[in-house]
């Protein structure tokens, strides 16, 4: 096999794996909006949030230590534990669902009926508000998040693909893994909204506000439920990022590409945030490879949103989501 | 002695058999003084009336009578600014739709509020989601529990669906159904519920003949076969004389008359209203 045609495949390999990432927040976005009409711009950050909050319990971090010891003029940092990564995971999923209760009761249970760009609005304010609360809880440097997830090349892939094409894939353990618990999670959910009475109540809150209520379904209930489950698919996002790149501000940064993903998507659809994310991941990387030393590289930062104008040209409905036909 | 503890009163005790040897019983929600207001505007005007168990009560009325508000007042839909709701001999707190579909009222509505994006059965479904008791951890796991649950509601919804002769298009999204249907299958969801007081927004509103024919006998099957309490709102009188016990007739927000459907047909300000003749 030709040389050129391996290393495509290589980078179209990784390229999923990255697809599944971007996925992840995506999939955070399409939740809510489906659920609540609102478009979560916080969805990145609140991963962000998630992966802060996780390092910090693990580490037994004083939360607010700066400010406490700044006003108080004491010096506390940490409590002096370490926990164990699995009970962190589940105090910061239990901290994303008091999250959850808090901002819908504070700010969306007061904007109910109000138009979709002034909720669009409170999330951008609710992103740059939890982005200061997470540096002021947490502080802003840049942190290791390790909770056990193996990292670094397969070498049972790259053995195999050696002995195959005689040219060993590079493929990292954590992608895999990140592969692995990112298609959990959808068959989760999806059994979830499908089966369960809870996930019913949702699916009909997403589909008639009116209808919901007079069957006895509590909106405020669902919204809550909406947010919490979209908080912890932002901390298994932020787990995923934060072990790949380190738990850092820029994070909050993948939610924009998490746009690109949508609109290929489609704004309305769980698989459509899947596929588009693998598109999304494959597509750039690829274009990468065969173009970027054409143009001089660095084209992963443009693409995915050149892809995405394109797509708003001609469907923008996405390839999934529904298409909206107003009468007029 | 207020005029609304006359009315109590004044009732005779506990109600009596119809014709058609239907039983009607003893008062089961009640309408004090209740007046709605939308800024300046009184939509409705010191309106009292009763609903009894096992009788189809219609509130009829010309277009702009407060008919549709009425029903969105008993629904919980709105709030009155003043009267009260009793319901089974409680008076109601102010509560919010879902709360008030929890205490066993069910509704369709005027313009249809199905899930479009939903096949008839998971809609009739939705309809019977406080009827199931497991937590939400216990049907994430789908323990036996919750499966016998499932099984249960299921075989209720499937005895509402044949009885309301949509087994055809049980499993169609909804949103493919023509509009006679869709009123058939908003029908069935409330029937899920299994609700002590049934409200019908105009459930013949767009019909032609024969689908008005359709929904009159399910209407009447409904209160025979279950026993449901029905309360609806009609603006076509023809229809509803026939079908109901009793009638309320608003207009302007009052209500101006109140009986059998031909004590009402009698009544001068009802044929006033319907002919249009001109208010003082």
């Amino acid at each position: 096999m030709p040389d050129q045609l391996l290393f495509a495949m290589e980078v179209f390999l990784n390229g999923l794996m990255a697809g599944v990432l971007y996925a992840l927040v995506a999939l955070g976005f399409v939740l809510i909006f489906k659920a609540s009409g609102i478009f979560n711009y916080a969805q990145g950050v609140m991963a962000l949030f998630a992966a802060l909050t996780l390092v910090g319990i693990m580490e037994g971090q004083v939360p607010f230590s700066h400010l406490i010891n700044a006003v108080f003029g004491t010096e506390v940092h940490h409590f002096g534990w370490h926990l164990p990564a699995l009970a962190a995971i589940l105090l910061t999923g239990v901290v994303m669902i008091v999250l959850a209760w808090v901002v819908n009761r504070l700010i969306f249970r007061h904007l109910v009926g109000q138009e979709p760009i002034i909720l669009f609005m409170a999330t951008i304010g609710l992103a740059y508000f939890m982005e200061g609360l997470g540096d002021l809880m947490w502080g802003a440097d840049i942190k290791k998040l390790d909770v056990g997830l193996p990292q670094g090349i397969n070498l049972w892939i790259d053995e195999t693909t050696f002995e195959a094409f005689g040219y060993g894939f590079f493929i990292d353990n954590l992608d895999l893994w990140a592969t692995g618990i990112a298609a959990a999670l959808v068959v989760a959910l999806t059994i979830f909204s499908q089966y369960s009475k809870q996930g019913r109540a949702l699916r009909a809150v997403a589909d008639d506000h009116q209808a919901a209520l007079s069957v006895g379904i509590s909106l405020n209930f669902i919204w809550v439920l909406v947010w919490s489950i979209a908080g912890f698919v932002a901390l298994v996002a932020g787990i995923m990022w934060g072990t790949k790149s380190g738990v850092q501000f820029s994070l909050s940064l993948i939610a924009l590409k998490a746009l690109p993903v949508l609109m290929l998507g489609g704004f309305t659809s769980i698989p459509g945030a899947i596929v588009g994310g693998l598109i999304i991941g494959v597509g750039e990387k690829l274009f990468e490879f065969a173009i970027g030393p054409l143009v001089g590289g660095a084209t992963e930062n443009w693409f995915a949103y050149v892809l995405a104008l394109l797509f708003l040209v001609f469907r923008p409905q996405g390839l999934f989501g529904e298409r909206i036909i107003e009468r007029v | 002695m207020s005029v609304a503890e006359q009315m109590v009163t004044d009732q005779p005790g506990e109600g009596w058999v119809t014709e058609d040897g239907r039983r009607i019983g003893g008062v089961m929600m009640e309408m004090r003084n209740i007046t709605l207001r939308f800024g300046g505007v009184e939509a409705i005007k010191d309106i009292s009336f009763d609903i009894r168990q096992g009788e189809i009560r219609a509130i009829i009325g010309p277009n702009g009578a407060g008919k549709s508000s009425m029903l969105n007042v008993i629904s919980g839909f709105y709030n009155p600014q003043e009267g009260e709701v009793w319901y089974h001999g409680n008076r109601r707190p102010r509560m919010r739709p879902y709360e008030v579909a929890r205490q066993g009222v069910a509704r369709t509505f005027q313009n249809i509020a199905l899930f479009e994006g939903m096949t008839v059965l998971d809609n009739v479904m939705t309809g019977r989601l406080n009827h199931m008791k497991s937590g939400i951890f216990r049907q994430a796991l789908w323990f036996g529990r919750a499966e016998r649950e499932e099984i249960e509601n299921r075989e209720k919804v499937e005895q509402i669906i044949d009885f309301l002769e949509i087994q055809s298009i049980r499993k169609t999204p909804v949103a493919r159904l023509p509009y006679g249907l869709k009123k058939r299958v908003e029908l069935a969801r409330a029937l899920a519920a299994e609700p002590s007081l049934l409200l019908l927004d105009e459930p013949m509103a767009g019909m032609n003949v024969e689908e008005k024919e359709d929904m009159s006998r399910f209407i009447l099957d409904v209160n025979d076969e279950f026993g449901t309490t029905i309360a609806l709102i009609e603006h076509d009188m023809g229809v509803v004389m026939d079908l109901s016990d009793r009638v309320v007739v608003m207009d302007y927000g009052r209500k101006i008359g109140d009986g059998t459907p031909e004590e009402v047909r009698s009544n001068q300000d009802v044929i006033d209203a319907y002919l249009g003749v001109a208010h003082e």
